[in-house]
């Protein structure tokens, strides 16, 4: 069996829905977290970790079936995983292939740690962080988040 | 002046400091030749926490320049007691003001404050965030007693909570000053002020004793250490007493030293030192005065 079968059976086929390919070995689980997914929706997810890959030499995939990913969440996942690539599946086809890019600001997303910046008061404001060398900083505060991203994403 | 708002000190360019100072130096020479500039000019007062030598160097700046002042009050008489957004008030004041001077204990909300209004913003410190405005009299203050070249400077005491110290380390990288922090472990800089540094390129060094560094001094800034930023008070006198600084303490230092201090002052300088020539804290506390008028004067289009 070729290693390409072999990965085929691991992560089967999805009928509609999204293939995130080339993620940052380790980070599927962050991937998962940014896409609010814990298993509780129903959704149909496959998750192949620490993959052998020519590129980053180990790789994350994660598949969604029946989930066409927005913009917000292609821009904090492009923060994580910045190799990654989405490809829109379409009765078993993909219709669309395309590389994150890194956004260089992402508004409404996240929110800040600082629990004295004033986007997390009442206020008619959203968050919006500016994407720094590893990771991303408060445009109102000046917090950066590094690691800890997944952890600050806000609910939908 | 370029800048519609005054928000951090890293909007400022060497150019629009020297520019602010040297507008700041005239007016001190001669105050009266600018005591109708902005006659019928309001400047609106909203402070959100209480401040003494900040809010009364803007009134008198403001009444020097011929022009008056309406103040918010304390947040307890104010609408905000009755739960209105920092971002209604900003604009139902500038209908009544020419400019606005901010003080809130939230960090950020000056920039976010800003957003809301078409008149001047000026802030006069963002909770642990920027206090622009004291930068710039810290900075004439420096400039007046030291120079801006070949500086080397050791700033004191509550490094990541001291907005006075993040504004002051982002506008010392626009001259040339080598900075050393001194404080306790747990009170360095935040991240986000050593990235900022570390992206100026910055000569930059930390310690946690001021032994290492004071005869290396041109210009010692203390600032207070707070006793409500540590868990448990023996944690606190077990640090505290290592940043006070006296008059023995100073004798390893060189004569020319300056030693500044936002103000207030609890313990950190004993009153000892206020009697050298070291001393340079109440000076800079009056160059709020003539700074903040310079300041003023140029965001309501007087020109220097």
């Amino acid at each position: 069996m070729s290693g390409d079968d072999d990965q085929q059976l691991r992560v089967s086929k999805i009928q509609n829905g999204t293939v995130i390919d080339h993620i940052t070995g380790g980070q599927a689980l962050n991937v998962l977290a940014i896409l609010g997914i814990d298993g509780t929706s129903g959704e149909s997810v496959s998750v192949a970790m620490n993959m052998p890959s020519d590129r980053l030499g180990k790789k994350d995939i994660v598949k969604v079936e029946g989930r066409e990913l927005s913009q917000n969440e292609v821009d904090v996942l492009s923060l994580i995983a910045p190799a990654a690539s989405i490809n829109i599946v379409r009765d078993y086809d993909v219709v669309e292939k395309h590389r994150v890019e890194r956004p260089s600001v992402v508004v409404g997303v996240l929110e800040c740690p600082n629990h004295n910046c004033i986007t997390t008061e009442d206020e008619p404001v959203q968050s919006r962080f500016a994407v720094v060398d590893d990771g991303v900083r408060c445009e109102y505060c000046d917090t950066i988040i590094r690691d800890e991203l997944p952890a600050h994403i806000l609910a939908d | 002046m370029r800048h519609d708002h005054i928000i951090s000190a890293k909007q400022l360019s060497r150019a629009d400091i020297e520019e602010v100072l040297d507008h700041a130096a005239d007016i001190a020479e001669d105050p009266a030749a600018f005591a109708d500039r902005h006659a019928n000019t309001l400047l609106g007062m909203l402070f959100f926490e209480p401040s003494t030598r900040t809010k009364m160097s803007f009134m008198t700046a403001m009444k020097r320049l011929g022009g008056d002042i309406v103040d918010m009050g304390s947040v307890e008489s104010s609408s905000v007691k009755k739960g209105e957004s920092l971002a209604d008030t900003v604009r139902v004041v500038e209908g009544y003001a020419d400019a606005l001077v901010l003080r809130h204990p939230m960090e950020g909300s000056a920039k976010m404050a800003s957003e809301f209004v078409d008149v001047p913003l000026v802030n006069a410190g963002d909770g642990a965030g920027q206090h622009p405005t004291q930068t710039l009299l810290d900075l004439y203050t420096i400039r007046e007693n030291a120079g801006f070249d070949d500086l080397t400077i050791g700033i004191m005491g509550d490094l990541k909570y001291g907005r006075t110290v993040h504004s002051l380390a982002h506008a010392l990288t626009n001259v040339d000053a080598r900075q050393h922090f001194v404080s306790p472990e747990s009170l360095q800089l935040p991240r986000s002020v050593r990235y900022d540094l570390h992206q100026e390129g910055a000569e930059v060094r930390e310690h946690t004793g001021l032994e290492e560094v004071l005869p290396e001094l041109d210009v010692l800034y203390v600032t207070r250490i707070q006793r409500e930023r540590f868990p448990d008070e023996s944690e606190y006198r077990e640090v505290a007493g290592q940043y006070q600084i006296d008059s023995d303490t100073l004798e390893s230092a060189k004569d020319d030293l300056t030693v500044m201090h936002p103000l207030p002052r609890v313990d950190e300088i004993a009153h000892d030192v206020d009697a050298t020539d070291h001393a340079k804290y109440f000076q800079q506390a009056h160059n709020g005065v003539p700074v903040r008028m310079a300041l003023l004067d140029l965001i309501l289009g007087g020109e220097a």
